[in-house]
């Protein structure tokens, strides 16, 4: 615990936020995004907006697995642990993930579909294993921190030659999904907003390392701190954002050198390459079709691959057209911006990604910061 | 009936419950004599009526019933006969009452073995003795395998109000004082580390307790000057901030600095992406207090066993919204809203 005390410290919070505002120039305005929801979740949580300079803007990214998964590929999850044959293990919260038509998992699990919480992909395999008259499918989301655990999964399926389990892979890559949102065709539409840095997520990094992002930094010129979430963490991102914006420098840097490094975990990447391929092209709620940026099984193990043993069309689906969500993660709106925020979508009632998880974009501001809204109103 | 009807005892070792034990005939009168009657003795169960009969003193009654359909059944510092009377005694307390009777109702999974049924019991049997509050009168049902989750137990409890003593939920005004009595947030984590699938080692044990001792020092210390009480069960002491702010029609900002919370418990939320806010207590109370209350109540709390770590966390403020506010250990601001739906460990 002491470990975690650490980077909570109040006092230390106060001297950063002090340096922070003193290096800040006040000519100037520094926008940043935090890509990951787990960072928004920090920043939300501690309140750490209240502790920066008001010419220091944090923008609340798209990274959330959780938020960015299509309705349409719910809907087919549903649809499979709809089959009798089926029992589809997920991970908890996706339960409550809003497919079209007012279903969800835990929906579906109401009315009579085999859907059972696990806490790690081991636990499926127990399942396929002690019950060998159900076709057991591990329900796969997340980023690079999530998929060497499905890698390993497969690889013992493999070896235990369980022919009731497979994955439905719904694993997606952070870099792409960063540069698609500055450079994707939705930008023409939705316009954008400045972005002057990125912070970078700390747990995919220990995974891919960070030098995934320097062709990033150069290419768009923007500086990217790879950062713990920790809040501390988080603030001392921050000072070191404004440190290369008021430098003129655009590099990669990495706040986390307690686990993180330039080439991340050889074993776990090599792990994720000999199972998985890239998609050409895979839909994230929210931003479209973003090209390279999922994965699915290779040939060798399309044994245990759901798509494949199911025969999964996947068809997509439309979110609600009066939701923001496009236009918030990529930081061109914020939550109140839009028109259903806190009167039809709310988190017992999302209608949008932003608003599924507690690290969305949406949700975080209506469950943390949403005083400030009536504050403001009140000032005004 | 009379168990001395019956030669042979139950094989509580090894014997489970099956649909006879409900079904209202000889094996169920022997179920219920063997385990229930002789874990919980008193003189109302005694005389076998399907309803007790007392005398109860002047002043308000006051009158609650509770359902416990908790998983695990055993969890490290209690199990769900212990929480079935500390819960509803506590419900009963929170009025400012002192709990009298406990009734008690006991749906059984056919299969469910004699011997976890009779720790249940007894375990239940031990508590109401401690509190001082017997249980006078029951029900047991038996239910098909796969109907229920092993053991279901309901209990209602009554007590009296002292005269003049008016607790209630709308009582909140802006500038009083929240007191909680304790940690947060033990009771929750001791139940989830023993969670299939989840089964971590950890030191913490549920703070399930009878807290209306506790209760009367209180009113004995500051009478009129307590205006509201309530045990941060499920929810946790978030979700009780934000039903009070709603029925007392204020707001409440809490300080996260003040909150007591032990550094196993914080260290397991992290863990498994919980917020001890939201966390259930089966043992710990708030306070809603005058403040010029305040003191003498938490002097009186400190001097108790079961509020030694007791500390005010706030006050009710004015707030058309009702929010409940906290400042962060940052000196940052944000809310502490409902929870939305159950509090799930999270993905990554
Ligand atoms: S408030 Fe709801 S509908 Fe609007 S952008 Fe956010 S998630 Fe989408």
């Amino acid at each position: 615990m002491k470990y975690v005390n650490e980077y909570r410290d109040g006092r230390l919070a106060r001297s950063l936020a002090e340096t922070i505002t003193r290096i800040a120039d006040p000519a100037k305005h520094y926008h940043f995004m935090e890509f990951c929801g787990g960072h928004t979740h920090a920043i939300s949580r501690y309140g750490i907006e209240d502790l920066l300079p008001a010419n220091v803007r944090m923008i609340h990214g798209p990274g959330c697995p959780v938020c960015v998964l299509p309705v349409g590929r719910i809907d087919a999850a549903i649809a499979l642990a709809e089959r009798p044959e089926v029992t589809l293990c997920t991970y908890g919260d996706l339960m409550r993930v809003p497919g079209s038509h007012g279903t969800s998992l835990l929906r579906a699990k109401a009315a009579g579909a085999d859907i059972r919480m696990v806490y790690s992909t081991l636990d499926a395999i127990g399942i396929a294993e002690a019950e060998p008259e159900r076709q057991v499918v591990f329900f796969a989301i997340g980023f690079e921190t999530t998929t060497p655990p499905t890698a390993l999964a497969i690889r013992l399926a493999a070896q235990k030659k369980l022919s009731n389990f497979s994955v439905f892979c719904n694993h997606v890559l952070t870099p792409s999904a960063i540069q698609n949102i500055l450079e994707s065709p939705d930008v023409r539409s939705l316009g954008t907003v400045r972005i002057d840095g990125f912070i970078g997520p700390a747990h995919v990094s220990t995974v891919i390392g960070t030098e995934p992002y320097n062709f990033f930094a150069e290419e768009f010129a923007k500086p990217v701190v790879v950062a713990g979430f920790e809040p501390l963490d988080v603030m001392q991102a921050i000072l070191m954002l404004i440190a290369q914006v008021n430098d003129g420098r655009h590099e990669v840097e990495n706040q986390y050198v307690r686990a993180v490094t330039p080439g991340g975990n050889a074993r776990a990447k090599a792990e994720v390459a000999e199972i998985f391929e890239l998609r050409k092209s895979f839909e994230w709620r929210g931003l479209g079709m973003v090209p390279y940026s999922g994965l699915r099984l290779k040939e060798a193990y399309a044994a245990f691959d759901a798509e494949r043993r199911f025969g999964i069309d996947y068809v997509p689906a439309r979110d609600n057209p009066a939701c923001e969500c496009g236009a918030i993660l990529r930081g061109v709106k914020k939550p109140v911006d839009c028109k259903l925020f806190g009167t039809v979508c709310t988190p017992e009632t999302p209608m949008g990604s932003c608003m599924v998880s507690a690290e969305g974009a949406c949700a975080a501001h209506w469950t943390y910061g949403r005083f400030r809204d009536h504050a403001r109103r009140k000032a005004s | 009936m009379s168990p001395k009807a019956y030669r042979r005892r139950l094989d509580i070792k090894n014997g489970r419950v099956d649909l006879s034990h409900g079904s209202g005939g000889r094996a169920m009168a022997q179920l219920i004599a063997d385990v229930f009657h002789e874990a919980l003795d008193n003189e109302w169960l005694r005389q076998g009526n399907d309803q007790a009969a007392f005398d109860v003193g002047a002043g308000r009654m006051v009158m609650t019933t509770d359902g416990y359909v908790i998983s695990p059944l055993f969890f490290p510092g209690g199990d769900i006969g212990s929480l079935a009377v500390h819960g509803t005694v506590n419900d009963v307390a929170m009025a400012g009452a002192r709990p009298l009777y406990l009734s008690a109702s006991f749906i059984i999974e056919e299969g469910f073995p004699f011997a976890d049924l009779k720790r249940i019991a007894d375990s239940m049997g031990e508590a109401a003795r401690a509190a001082g509050v017997p249980v006078v009168t029951g029900d047991t049902k038996v239910v098909e395998r796969g109907k229920a989750d092993g053991v279901f137990i309901s209990t209602t409890g009554i007590g009296v109000v002292p005269a003049g003593l008016d607790l209630s939920a709308e009582k909140a005004r802006a500038g009083d004082r929240v007191i909680v009595s304790g940690t947060l947030g033990d009771h929750g984590v001791a139940v989830m580390s023993k969670r299939q699938n989840l089964t971590f080692d950890t030191a913490i044990v549920s703070d399930s307790a009878a807290l209306h001792e506790l209760v009367a020092a209180m009113v004995a210390a500051a009478g009129s000057g307590l205006r509201v009480m309530r045990d941060p069960t499920r929810g946790g002491l978030a979700a009780t901030l934000n039903e009070l702010a709603q029925q007392s029609k204020v707001g409440f900002r809490i300080d996260e600095d003040a909150l007591p919370v032990k550094p196993e418990v914080a260290a397991a939320c992290e863990l498994l992406g919980l917020d001890p806010l939201y966390v259930a207590n089966e043992g710990k109370l708030v306070a809603i207090v005058a403040p010029e209350a305040a003191a003498v109540v938490l002097a009186a709390m400190r001097a108790h066993p079961h509020g030694r770590d007791a500390a005010v966390v706030g006050e009710a403020v004015v707030d058309d919204h009702r929010f409940v506010q906290m400042t962060t250990a940052f000196g940052g601001g944000r809310i502490v809203d409902w929870l939305s739906g159950e509090q799930l460990p999270r993905i990554c």
